[in-house]
């Protein structure tokens, strides 16, 4: 088979799994299934991004989104105890606006893409295989020399989201006992243990004993 | 073969239906949240896309910052949405009114 031919089928077939999902995320009333769908949308959109070549961002979309993301979109969906059928009063009621301006706005891009321009643009050779490296390399020394400030910004962005999501989630509970080290390391023995002096044998006793009390 | 409107195409549509998804979802803040992402999705698909025809990195660049912002961006906002439920015990946008928005 022609493989420009081949790659126009996958091209056609991840694009309709990619928007068929896309459509159930936006519809489907469990909210659980529309996080797997949207967990199926990022897997081909990644098929797609293989399609032109960008494996690393391809692989990264699929550990970042697939492996963490929608993991944690998971956890909060099951974590809350959501009423469903709440969720979705006024569907039908914004369902016609909702349409329109989606329509709208699809023809407007439509226009300003061009259906005529379909056949100008032509995908070349792979930038990165003319460079005479991987698609990896290729991006990794653009972003190691030309990027390097944003790059180091990106990764304070993502200390600052950490510590900015703990901050919030994290709570002091009333009934909750906790434990501190630094009080426990500076406790004095002499508080906690009395040594008391005694005689090793008992004082006999002047009064004598009732017998009731002896016996038992 | 291919063309570049190929998947600018499919960005634009990518992007109506999150748009459309904004609209029809105005109760649920998690499904409004992963609208946003399949925007930034597809704004992501037409960075690869010119970055391959054009021959240029910088796109593929630009689509690793938001992929970085935007794994933030979720992490914020699903803790922002636990605190939110812990207060109210509603995630629904229509009972989030108390600031008269």
């Amino acid at each position: 088979m022609n493989p420009q031919l081949f790659q126009l089928i996958c091209f056609y077939a991840f694009g309709f799994v990619t928007v068929a999902a896309a459509l159930s995320v936006i519809t489907l009333k469990n909210t659980v299934h529309a996080v797997l769908a949207l967990v199926l949308t990022f897997f081909s959109a990644a098929c797609l991004w293989m399609l032109l070549d960008a494996e690393f961002l391809a692989l990264a979309l699929i550990v970042v989104y697939v492996g963490a993301v929608m993991v944690l979109f998971l956890f909060v969906v099951m974590m809350l105890d959501i009423d469903q059928e709440k969720m979705r009063e006024g569907f039908v009621k914004f369902l016609p606006v909702g349409l329109i301006v989606a329509a709208a706005m699809l023809v407007e891009m439509l226009g300003l893409i061009g259906v005529r321009a379909m056949h100008t643009q032509v995908m070349g050779a792979d930038p990165a295989a003319a460079a005479g490296t991987s698609n990896t390399a290729w991006l990794g020394r653009a972003l190691y020399t030309q990027y390097l400030l944003p790059f180091e910004v990106a990764a304070l962005i993502l200390t600052v989201g950490v510590v900015a999501a703990v901050a919030l989630t994290l709570r002091k509970r009333a009934d909750a006992r906790y434990e501190s080290a630094s009080q426990q390391v500076k406790v004095n023995p002499r508080d906690r243990v009395r040594l008391v002096k005694m005689a090793a044998e008992r004082p006999v006793d002047e009064t004598p004993v009732p017998p009731q009390e002896s016996k038992s | 073969m291919i063309t570049l409107s190929h998947y600018i195409v499919l960005g634009a549509v990518l992007f109506c239906i999150a748009v459309a998804g904004l609209f029809i979802n105005r109760k649920n803040v998690i499904v409004l949240l992963m609208s946003i992402e399949l925007m930034l999705l597809a704004v992501n698909m037409n960075f690869v896309a010119f970055s391959r025809f054009l021959g240029d990195v910088s796109g593929q660049v630009f689509v690793f910052f938001i992929l970085t912002v935007a794994a933030a961006e979720a992490a914020i906002g699903l803790a922002i949405l636990v605190l939110l439920f812990r207060n109210r015990s509603t995630i629904n946008i229509a009972d989030i009114d108390s600031m008269k928005g």
